[in-house]
């Protein structure tokens, strides 16, 4: 397992000039969490975004380290996972499907048949792992999202709306991840209930005035 | 050897996926069905010069291409995978993988038009000389699909979807349309293989030109 930091510093950002956040600084290491809170439109998703290299930030640096080695960008991907509501999973292949052609387009050389059959089992899809995502409800899609967010055990995990759409059993697998992930790396979660918030031992909040 | 790998698979995963939903190739289909229907209703009776003809031709290719490979980005983005692309693969991996799979969607649908015309025009669309028309086409189409796989990467971004698609592409491929016209009518006319060869230099040059500024442009295109 790879120990990872990661340090974000005076991070702002903007949309057309318009200001979403600015000055967000915190630093997290293996075993640390964050929650990120805020009421709707105050920028969560973004800076979920903003840390996992898919927006850039209008002003600031995101750095990340494993093992003691500063972390370029493009390798970035062999080390997040996830979950959000804009992250969709492709309709017409099945759910195992998915985890398969994903992997390998990343080419994480880890997950291995037997790795996927195991992260099916954990989201509770193992049994319906041939049918089209197209036919899956919505809390499945979201279950599915989480396979294939830990697939390569990640180090560093981003959950933004970690329960939309979960069932009490799917919150309760989501409770796995998350202490597993506390475990193991890092984890940052963006949401507005505060059970969720709880699972982090720090938080921020976005747009105060 | 990882960026091989991941090209190869994100390949795989666009034709699996083109088998499955069909996207492009009904759309393609389609195009190239109606569009020698309504030519070969139109010329019925004129016995229609090889310049013609190979105008008519690459219409034919453009606009089909045009419909099919337009959606190359657009089916991404509007199943919200975009950003699960952006996730796990570089912006490299993304182009030359949609790049690839643009050319072969391009050549086999040249290919298509070819027979098609070869059937319903036999007694003019004869060619005389193979070796012009082969590398005309294989050229031909490494073009179109550098020049459409970057048009489709940034309309995919643009508001405007639909309609900035023919006006943007227009100006880039005028010079593709032009000098392959121009050597489809020499392999038509049974011309020389040596009298082709500065078209075929020109589209050796429009590849590499496209590829190399698309390869550029293409990581601010894809990520905002
Ligand atoms: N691509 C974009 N272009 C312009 N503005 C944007 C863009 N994406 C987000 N915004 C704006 O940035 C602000 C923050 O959006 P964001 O999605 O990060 O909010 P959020 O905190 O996640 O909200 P919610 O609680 O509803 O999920 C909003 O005002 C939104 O309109
Ligand atoms: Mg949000």
């Amino acid at each position: 397992m790879n120990s990872m930091t990661l340090t974000v510093d005076k991070v702002a950002k903007e949309f057309n000039r318009r200001s979403i956040f600015r000055d967000v600084s915190f630093s997290l290491s293996q075993g640390q969490s964050l929650a990120i809170t805020g009421r709707n439109g105050s920028g969560k998703s973004t800076l979920i975004k903003v840390i996992a290299g898919l927006l850039s930030a209008t002003r600031g640096t995101v750095a990340y380290t494993v093992d003691g080695n500063s972390l370029n960008v493009e390798d970035l991907r062999y080390h997040i996972g996830l979950v959000s509501p804009y992250l969709q999973l492709y309709d017409e292949f099945s759910g195992s499907e998915n985890l398969e052609l994903l992997s390998k387009i990343r080419s994480d050389l880890g997950s291995d048949s037997k790795r996927i059959q195991e992260v099916l089992e954990a989201v509770g899809l193992w049994e319906r792992r041939s049918d089209y995502v197209r036919t899956y409800s919505s809390g499945m899609k979201q279950r599915l999202k989480y396979a294939f967010a830990v697939l390569h055990r990640p180090s560093l995990l981003l959950l933004d709306e970690p329960t939309s759409n979960l069932d009490q059993n799917g919150i309760t697998m989501v409770a796995q991840v998350v202490a597993e992930q506390n475990r193991s790396g890092i984890l940052i979660v963006a949401t507005n209930d505060a059970d969720e918030a709880a699972w982090c031992s720090s938080s921020i909040e976005l747009g105060l005035p | 050897m990882s960026q091989f790998s991941s090209t190869y698979a994100l390949i795989r995963k666009d034709v699996h996926s083109e088998l499955r939903t069909r996207y492009a190739l009904n759309a393609l289909l389609m195009f190239v069905v109606t569009a020698v229907a309504t030519i070969l209703f139109a010329l019925r009776s004129d016995q229609p010069t090889s310049s013609v003809l190979s105008g008519l031709y690459w219409v034919v290719v453009f606009f089909t291409a045009m419909s099919g490979l337009s959606r190359t980005f657009v089916s991404e983005e509007e199943r919200g995978t975009t950003m699960t692309l952006q996730l796990i693969a570089s912006p490299s991996t993304v182009y030359f993988a949609k790049l690839l799979f643009n050319t072969a969607l391009t050549f086999s649908m040249t290919i298509a038009v070819t027979i098609l015309y070869m059937t319903v025009f036999s007694n003019s669309f004869v060619i005389k000389t193979f070796s012009i028309f082969a590398g005309t086409v294989i050229l031909g189409s490494l073009g179109f699909a550098a020049a459409s796989t970057i048009i489709a990467a940034i309309v995919a971004k643009a508001n405007t979807r639909g309609t900035l698609y023919p006006v943007l592409s227009f100006p880039i491929l005028i010079v593709l349309l032009m000098t392959v016209m121009g050597a489809t009518t020499k392999a038509l006319d049974g011309e020389e293989f040596a009298t082709a060869l500065p078209d075929f230099q020109i589209l050796i040059g429009y590849f590499l030109a496209m590829t190399g500024g698309s390869y550029l442009l293409f990581e601010y295109v894809w990520k905002d």
